[in-house]
């Protein structure tokens, strides 16, 4: 019993001791940097996505205490956040930052798309790549095993059908899915975008058709027919130009392919998803895009 | 001890028992941060600091007060308190005076707490029976040891960029090799019997 007191006793003493001259070194030791630092680190989002291009938030936050990065270099940040972030360095705002969301360029679906075999692998899109490109037959498609979902930092992702459906609110534009995507078929679109081409085929339309049901055909209906000239169909399939695109949908009534899609859009609420991004274009949709 | 023997001890602890080559102690800094000699340098100061200041530390804490009180089991663990209590005192001076090596160390200095070349010199110190002098003298020139491998190692590394090994080796298990081929050049130092 003796010796466990005086084991105590000792730790006790000793602890006490090293605690005291610690707290006293901490006083000397302190610098007034890390305060901003911890500032700017708190006004992120902190969830260490990588999107910026740094190692995490701490990185990102050190480099733009240091000037090495813009206050307004957070991809998913808001808007009032680093505006923060900018009074707090002593500047007069940010830039306003668009908004983005990802979009995965692809509609075919497990009844749209024809398939080589049946793919029973590694639930893992990079596996089933090194399987003859995955198992749909279109080189472009999704190949719906969910590699971005896993990749996706603020779980948006879901794979619906076999393929990949973004959850809007969620997805704070950080790219990860972007550069996980074996296929690259993932973009980056303007969060208020309301439409956009569900294809990415690079493929001839009668080659596209032969493997997808609903695939783009590039038959620039919608490039005729769009009258803010913002839809170009470069080699094989349809993109919009978002910068000019007005939102007045007349591109989803007129495509043959029904590839051009419509995200939710309510006046109060902009652009949302349920879970699944994708309905049926209608042409009449507020527009939303100024 | 006199001084012709304390540099004995010295010269045994840099170079014929040295830590990283010949006793494998703290490899983890050695493979960690011996990218750059420059931060391989700041590392060694580091270490050097926390094993000298160790050594004397535990030294006094083993002979005046576990010794006595017959708790000399518990050596181990009032060791690691004080090495922890200084490493987090090098740590705060660093962050305020020197944030780049600090930046460049990252999470190894704080693993210095837990690098068993500290600990073990501290051990060996007591184990070996010497006395506070030569305590100091040892822990000291181990680091300094410790710091002369890191340095060596930190040159081979950059050669190591350069190198062309076949792919299976490329990263780590090149590293792991060189390691093993210059500790086998400090082998040739074991036959040397200092007494």
């Amino acid at each position: 019993m003796h010796e466990i007191i005086t084991a105590c006793l000792v730790f006790v003493v000793l602890g006490g001791l090293l605690g005291i001259l610690l707290a006293i070194a901490a006083r000397f030791f302190t610098s007034e940097k890390p305060e901003k630092l911890e500032a700017i680190l708190s006004l992120l989002p902190g969830a260490n996505c990588g999107g910026c291009g740094y190692s995490g938030c701490a990185a990102l936050a050190q480099a733009i205490a240091t000037g090495e990065a813009k206050p307004n270099t957070c991809p998913t940040n808001s808007n009032d956040k680093n505006t923060a972030i900018s009074l707090l360095l002593g500047c007069q705002s940010a830039e306003k930052t668009i908004r983005y969301r990802a979009q995965i360029l692809c509609s075919g679906t497990h009844e749209m798309a024809k398939k080589k075999y049946m793919y029973e692998g590694i639930d893992d899109c990079n596996a089933a790549i090194g399987l003859a490109g995955g198992d749909k037959l279109c080189p472009n498609g999704c190949i719906g095993l969910g590699s971005c979902a896993r990749a996706c930092p603020f779980q948006a992702i879901d794979v619906v059908n076999g393929i990949a459906a973004v959850n809007y609110e969620k997805c704070r534009a950080c790219g990860m899915c972007v550069d996980t995507c074996p296929k690259h078929i993932i973009a980056l679109i303007p969060y208020d975008a309301v439409f956009w081409v569900g294809c990415n085929s690079q493929d001839k339309g009668s080659v596209t058709k032969s493997y997808c049901q609903t695939g783009c055909i590039g038959c620039k209906l919608c490039e005729k027919k769009c009258p803010a000239k913002a839809i170009t169909v470069q080699g094989a399939y349809a993109s919009i130009q978002y910068d000019l695109c007005t939102g007045c949908g007349i591109c989803a009534q007129v495509c043959p392919r029904k590839i051009i899609w419509s995200a939710h859009s309510q006046k109060d609420r902009g652009i949302y998803s349920d879970g699944h991004d994708r309905l049926p274009a209608q042409g009449n949709s507020t527009p939303n895009h100024g | 001890m006199n001084v012709a023997s304390l540099l004995l001890l010295a010269f045994t602890a840099i170079v014929v028992e040295n830590f990283i080559f010949s006793q494998f102690y703290g490899i983890c800094p050695f493979l960690g941060v011996s990218n750059k000699p420059s931060t391989a340098f700041g590392m060694g100061m580091a270490v050097t600091c926390v094993i000298t200041l160790s050594s004397f530390l535990t030294w006094l804490l083993y002979h005046h007060i576990l010794d006595p009180l017959g708790i000399s089991y518990l050596s181990t663990i009032a060791f690691i308190v004080v090495i922890a209590a200084l490493v987090q005192l090098i740590e705060m001076f660093l962050k305020k005076y020197v944030p780049v090596l600090y930046e460049a160390l990252g999470i190894y200095l704080p693993l210095i707490t837990t690098n068993c070349a500290v600990l073990g010199s501290a051990l060996i110190n007591i184990q070996n029976g010497y006395n506070l002098m030569a305590s100091v003298v040892f822990g000291f020139s181990s680091a300094l040891g410790f710091t002369m491998a890191m340095l060596i190692f930190a040159g081979v590394r950059e050669r190591l960029v350069f190198a062309d090994p076949p792919k299976s080796f490329e990263g780590l298990p090149i590293l792991l090799v060189s390691a093993g081929l210059v500790a086998m050049a400090f082998a040739g130092f074991s036959g040397v019997n200092i007494g």
